[in-house]
């Protein structure tokens, strides 16, 4: 019987109305809807769903209350894994964790766990009274550097242990990527602020504007009384295609293309003082997530066409298969297995136009993928007038720099033990995109939280 | 929040203000710069430091109206305070005694000028400071400047006061002296850097700028501050503010400050400062 239901879609707003408005793209499920869902969920007895799951959400669990339709009993058992569920209910890869190990998806398709996340958060969010019994002091204290997904969850965890915690965040608001980079399209930035707001209640310390590396350093934050440090800085650091050009005047880092229009709300312009200018024709350079973003972005911002740029073909794009097929259904245009050799500009220095070269693929490389290969004599120009440079980014050098004893890879990443997160440094524990490069929100929390625990122990053991 | 203690019209458009921040103050060196943010609707602008004072816990910063934000900052008066205060960013300045030395500030540069002079006197160099400005009245900090130089020579566009011309004017009278300078900051607008690395590339002399390129979060996570150094990248906010002056690609760094020109302006269309800020 149950397995007859077919997975329910989540309304979403019309994709020719939702590319001019900065308004969320996906509406949530109705109460009936989520209960529907929920009683698709097998109960597994051994639940490899959780398997999938980088912080062990207990996920038959929760889905089992939403079934029985006690909503707020769902989101209490949800929040014992997870100390920011309505941001990964909206951004985790569930296609290829949690629901990539359902069994229903055998033979059909599997339950939306994601999607019933992310009602049980938002439903606690609407109706809920959080509530926080403090735990007992243990009289520790930790430093968190970075106030991003890591950091976040690694806090919850070491709150919830009763150690005192104090979040150094560098920007002027905490959340990291979840306000500065991901759009208030896909995560609202009032839901991130609510789960940052909860972990105050539970007592957590968030201090802004510290930049760790310059104002603190890791040496003088253990020196002042903390007794153990968390480094989760992320990749901060944006690649560029290394091209000429690429300093001309509208060229941007999607770190700063995302960043003037998410944390400063450049999209509410002039009503907030900080632009950001998009013009007509853009290229997106890249096919992840982040480019994704951009790109929807911009056609957001006024942009009549929007191109994603990428060397490879559609199967190798990294993006979720979700946000690749909202950009599409936006309007989006892909240019793939195209790349841009050089940017031009005119008089004044304004990009105008990008000459590129097609390619073939070829044998596949180290990752796998097959790598691609540019067919010769194939230059074209491509006419633009904003390119947004979308290939990655690496990790930021100002606490790594400032922190001697601490060991890095070649890249520049911090070395960490794979199980304990520990680094060389002994007390000192890092976690996220500043030790994987740069990934997801779900594996940089997962990362904290497994530091939280590591950190827990060593601690207690002193 | 980080209040302004003290605030001082300097000149006309001109303004000094003195902010608590006390773990800035406690870290900043010459050289290095803030970033302000006045309210959740406001932009993060990058400030050099004019001064800091490690025991009362203040930074002195000085802004020019020179476009929508710079005079809201300009509006604000003491007791009131920034949201956000951001710093040290940057690295600080390479101070050391390299013997005789000439501090070049120009206009509004005057400012972040004056720590690293004071710095290089301390390290025990001769310390000639040129400072330039359209005309007399528009001239900041001379007092200060005498205070912490050996010399100082004067320039003025209008001839109201010290030597007539350009900042590179009043660097020539001092080379014509027959002194043998050893090394140059230079800060003032790009024009002016620009025409300081000129003058100075075909005499050898190694002349360091201090670049303000638009920032968003002075930490190098947005890059759009990358300047053309020696025909390399570089993040102002973390490899600089400070490079060799004979590398840097100016013509590029003028054009890019260029880039919000027409938003600025319906900036100021929308709010206070463009109804009676009467200084562009």
């Amino acid at each position: 019987m149950a397995l007859k239901v077919p997975r329910h879609d989540m309304p979403c707003q019309d994709p020719l109305q939702r590319a001019h408005n900065f308004d969320e793209v996906t509406l949530g499920y109705a109460e009936e809807t989520a209960i529907e869902e929920a009683q698709r969920c097998l109960q597994c007895k051994n639940p490899t769903c959780r398997v999938g799951c980088p912080v062990e959400v207990l996920i038959p669990d929760f889905i089992k209350k939403v079934a029985e339709g006690d909503f707020l009993a769902a989101a209490a058992v949800l929040k014992v894994k997870n100390s920011l569920p309505a941001v990964c209910g909206r951004v985790c890869p569930q296609e290829s964790q949690c629901e990539s190990q359902c069994v229903l998806g055998k033979k059909g398709e599997p339950v939306a766990i994601g999607r019933l996340e992310r009602f049980v958060a938002d439903y606690e969010i609407k109706f809920g009274e959080s509530r926080f019994e403090k735990p007992e002091s243990s009289g520790k204290r930790v430093a968190i550097i970075g106030g991003g997904p890591a950091g976040l969850a690694c806090a919850g965890d070491l709150a919830k242990a009763g150690h005192g915690v104090t979040v150094f965040e560098a920007l002027h608001v905490a959340g990291g990527v979840l306000m500065y980079g991901i759009p208030q399209f896909r995560l609202p930035k009032e839901v991130v602020q609510t789960e940052i707001n909860n972990l105050k209640k539970m007592g957590v310390e968030i201090l802004t504007n510290q930049v760790v590396g310059k104002v603190t350093s890791v040496d003088e934050l253990m020196d002042n009384g903390y007794d153990a440090v968390f480094i989760g800085t992320g990749a901060g650091l944006p690649y560029f295609m290394g091209i000429p050009g690429e300093n001309l005047l509208g060229v941007y880092s999607a770190n700063e293309f995302l960043t003037r229009t998410n944390l400063m709300k450049g999209y509410k312009f002039p009503e907030y003082a900080t632009p950001v200018k998009v013009g007509k024709k853009v290229a997106v350079l890249g096919a992840g997530n982040v480019a994704m973003d951009a790109a929807r972005t911009s056609l957001r911002l006024g942009a009549e066409d929007v191109y994603i740029v990428y060397r490879r073909s559609r199967d190798e794009m990294p993006a979720r298969k979700e946000e690749l097929e909202h950009a599409e259904e936006e309007g989006i245009q892909f240019r793939l297995l195209t790349n841009p050799v050089q940017l031009n500009g005119d008089e004044r220095s304004w990009v105008k136009s990008m000459t590129c070269l097609r390619y073939e693929l070829g044998e596949p490389d180290a990752s796998g993928r097959r790598s691609p290969v540019a067919v010769k004599g194939s230059e074209f120009d491509m006419e633009v007038d904003t390119v947004v440079v979308a290939i990655g980014q690496g990790p930021n050098p100002l606490v790594t720099t400032s922190t001697p004893g601490l060991e890095l890879n070649k890249r520049g990443n911090i070395v960490a033990d794979p199980e304990t997160l520990a680094t060389s440094k002994p007390g000192v524990f890092a976690g996220g995109d500043i030790v994987t490069g740069a990934a997801t929100v779900i594996l940089a929390m997962g990362a904290g939280k497994k530091a939280a625990a590591a950190m827990d122990v060593y601690l207690k053991s002193r | 929040m980080y209040r302004i203690v003290k605030r001082k019209q300097l000149a006309p458009a001109i303004v000094l203000l003195e902010v608590e921040a006390p773990a800035v103050a406690a870290k900043v060196e010459p050289g290095q710069f803030v970033i302000v943010h006045m309210d959740e609707h406001s932009e993060r602008i990058p400030l050099t430091v004019m001064d800091f004072d490690r025991e009362r816990g203040t930074i002195t910063i000085v802004i020019q109206d020179v476009g929508y934000s710079s005079c809201m900052i300009n509006l604000m008066q003491e007791g009131t305070a920034f949201q956000d205060f951001v710093g040290p960013l940057g690295t600080a300045s390479e101070i050391e005694n390299l013997g005789t030395v000439v501090c070049i500030g120009g206009g509004l540069g005057i400012a972040p000028v004056h720590p690293i002079a004071r710095a290089l006197k301390a390290a025990g160099n001769h310390v000639i400071s040129v400072l330039g400005s359209r005309s007399a009245d528009l001239l900041i900090l001379e007092e200060e400047m005498r205070a912490v130089s050996d010399e100082v020579v004067i320039a003025t566009n209008d001839g109201s006061l010290g030597v007539q011309g350009f900042v590179t004017d009043g660097l020539a009278h001092i080379l014509a002296q027959g002194t043998k300078v050893n090394a140059i900051w230079a800060i003032g607008p790009m024009i002016m850097m620009k025409a300081v690395v000129e003058y100075t590339r075909p005499l050898g002399i190694k002349t360091i700028v201090s670049l303000n390129p638009i920032m968003v979060d002075g930490t190098g996570m947005c890059g759009a501050c990358r300047v053309s150094v020696g025909n390399e990248t570089k993040f102002a906010c973390v490899d600089g503010p400070e490079f060799d002056g004979h590398l840097v690609d100016f013509d590029l760094a003028m054009q890019r400050l260029n880039y919000y020109k027409d938003e600025e302006n319906r900036a100021k269309a929308h709010g206070m400062c463009g109804i009676e800020g009467g200084h562009h």
